[in-house]
């Protein structure tokens, strides 16, 4: 027994070396890399590639800008109509009113709620959905179980099912167990909805390594969890990181499913965000409007800007399903 | 590498079991409960009798389904061609060894990190006739300036198209530049020799081998098109009137609000047939060439 513990993970290192080298390969493949660049003589083509190019970055880049600006004036100064000038009179007024007391219809709790209902539902929901969809993928790669294929092919039509044609019967489904408004409902509905996506990412992933290994892991006497456990998972970490940023991104940035299924106790931030907005008692705030807005979208902004390269891989990767 | 079955554990079929359920309960059970639904008189409970085609026959007649239907063609038209075009552009600009391409294509990809729904209150604002663009532009002395398009009942649409485009249109950049990178460094040097010009060269010879990255970006700007739900509620919630209604919201209305699931069942029908009518003969040409190894 220990022997064999040895064995599988002598082979784990072989198979973590072999990963790293296919990694940096697949870097190279899939993220797009410059060329070398060359000087290049200031030419009236080039001046025209930089100014169509500032000219689409400032396109770009001016709702932040917008959304930014109208976050720290006093709206005494919004009213001006001055939508691009730099504030006056700075101040964080806006955003300390958007956390914590800015309203929805009569009540006056600001997002913060919302912020933490949205902790609630991403943090168990991507743990949950990568889970499934790396078992799934590992299973599908290595084990194919009679049916699995047919399976795995329905659930990728599944990906483009419009929720529409699948939101009632789920209600009806999750009410009939107590799960309709609840945290557990929407964990379970993000898990399913992940699910295509997840096993493709997880399948792709494990299909590329070689079968070697898993043959060579197989006759060391591992059995389906183990192998997956002890071998499989501690080569996983780039493909994790992928599944997660796409799911943290997805999941926060979902309005519809956490509208239906999360019940008004666990409404994510998105809905929240809509309700202060778009709530039609008192004067429109419009600074404290774009100080919530920026506080629903930092979360996935931090991760794009941190993750850089992943999020264009995980891009590329989600994209295979097309 | 062709991989031969296992002897397969019970625990593999165990492992496949949330999958499996999740196949059969949750995608095909409910779209057949949908369908099920869709040839009944159900409306606030779903009924047990079936009476035909008479919800499509009410679908189709009914006015906001199809103002809805013909937002969703404008929209979608507009919305995929504009992605497609700027991403593409935006890639072969920055695939002419620019400096600070980091940071170019970091610019024209963030807002794919933004929801629609965030997306939709910022151009909400931007775009808001007292205090907005058109404001702006009546200070700068341009006094009849118009641009209130997203209080115009014929123009609403489009302003969805602006904020929509500004989201996805790096996803399509991402995408196209990849692409581009894969392009034989061969071809640019057989070009140059023999004198064509670079953008004769996009045009006639990368573009159509870009096809594989046009297909993909095509079916996820599709898909968008079809789900378009969010950005519609957060920017106009349909309105002014009816005027930027789509049939992803006409169906979570006739769901929720006015309770008619038979008449909201017929409708995600309607949508889940047009999906797969696009998205299937793409699949299945895809699937042929990977089969011919072309």
């Amino acid at each position: 027994m220990m022997g064999q513990v040895v064995k599988l993970d002598k082979t784990a290192d072989a198979a973590r070396a072999a990963e790293q080298a296919r990694l940096a390969a697949a870097n190279d493949a899939s993220i797009p890399t410059p060329r070398p660049r060359r000087n290049l003589a200031w030419t009236p083509a080039r001046i025209g590639v930089y100014a169509f190019l500032i000219a689409a970055a400032l396109f770009f880049l001016l709702p932040l800008y917008v959304m930014l600006v109208t976050s720290v004036k006093p709206m005494e100064e919004i009213r001006l109509g001055t939508l691009f000038a730099l504030p006056r009179h700075f101040t964080l007024e806006p955003w300390a009113q958007a956390w914590s007391s800015a309203c929805t219809g009569l009540e006056c709790n600001g997002i913060k709620g919302g912020f933490w209902n949205s902790v609630a539902i991403v943090v168990p929901s991507t743990i949950l959905s990568i889970a499934i969809g790396a078992v799934n993928g590992y299973a599908l790669s290595f084990w194919r179980p009679r049916g699995a294929g047919l399976l795995f092919a329905v659930l990728m039509m599944g990906a483009f099912i419009p929720v529409q044609a699948m939101i009632y019967p789920l209600v009806r489904v999750l009410a009939s167990v107590n799960l309709f408004s609840s945290l557990p409902g929407i964990i379970l509905i993000h898990t399913i909805f992940g699910m295509p996506v997840m096993t493709l990412l997880f399948r792709n992933y494990y299909a590329a390594l070689p079968l070697e290994l898993f043959k060579a892991a197989r006759i060391d006497g591992g059995g389906f969890w183990r192998i997956f456990l002890q071998l499989m998972l501690p080569m996983s970490t780039p493909v994790i990181v992928v599944a997660v940023i796409m799911q943290v991104t997805g999941i926060w940035n979902d309005f519809l499913l956490g509208l239906v299924f999360a019940g008004s106790e666990h409404l994510p931030m998105t809905v929240e965000l809509n309700n202060i907005i778009n709530t039609t008692t008192g004067e429109r705030l419009y600074n404290v409007n774009m100080a919530a807005t920026i506080l629903t979208s930092i979360v996935p902004l931090a991760l794009y800007f941190i993750s850089g390269r992943w999020f264009v891989r995980g891009i590329a990767s989600g994209a295979v399903k097309g | 590498m062709v991989k031969k079955r296992q002897n397969v554990s019970i625990a593999a079929y165990i492992a496949i079991l949330p999958m499996a359920l999740t196949v059969l309960l949750a995608y095909l059970g409910t779209m057949l409960w949908t369908a099920r639904v869709s040839v009944s008189s159900s409306r606030t409970f779903p009924a047990s009798d079936f009476v035909g085609a008479s919800q499509y026959v009410r679908l189709f007649s009914n006015e906001r389904w199809l103002l809805s239907l013909q937002n969703v063609a404008v929209y979608g038209v507009l919305f995929i061609a504009a992605c497609l075009i700027i991403g593409f552009l935006l890639a072969v600009f920055i695939d002419q060894k620019v400096m600070a391409e980091g940071a170019l294509r970091t610019v024209f990809l963030y807002p794919y990190a933004m929801s629609f729904v965030a997306t939709g209150l910022i151009w909400q604002w931007i775009l808001n006739p007292e205090l907005g663009i058109q404001e702006v532009l009546h200070k700068l002395g341009w006094t009849n300036a118009q641009f209130d398009w997203i209080v115009d009942q014929d123009m609403a649409i489009y302003t969805i198209v602006i904020a929509t485009v500004w989201q996805a249109s790096g996803l399509v950049m991402a995408l196209m530049l990849s692409g581009l990178r894969g392009v034989d460094e061969e071809i640019w040097k057989a070009a140059r020799i023999d004198g064509i010009p670079r953008w004769r060269v996009y045009g006639s010879i990368v573009l159509p081998m870009l096809g594989p990255s046009v297909s993909t970006a095509f079916v996820l700007l599709f898909v968008m098109v079809v789900k378009v739900f969010d950005a519609v509620v957060a920017m106009t919630q349909g309105g002014p009137g009816t005027a930027s209604e789509v049939p992803a919201k006409f169906i979570m209305d006739y769901l929720f609000g006015r309770a008619n699931i038979g008449l909201a069942s017929a409708a995600s029908i309607v949508l889940l047939l047009t999906v797969l009518a696009i998205v299937a003969p793409l699949y299945f040409v895809r699937n042929r060439r990977a089969a011919l190894g072309a």
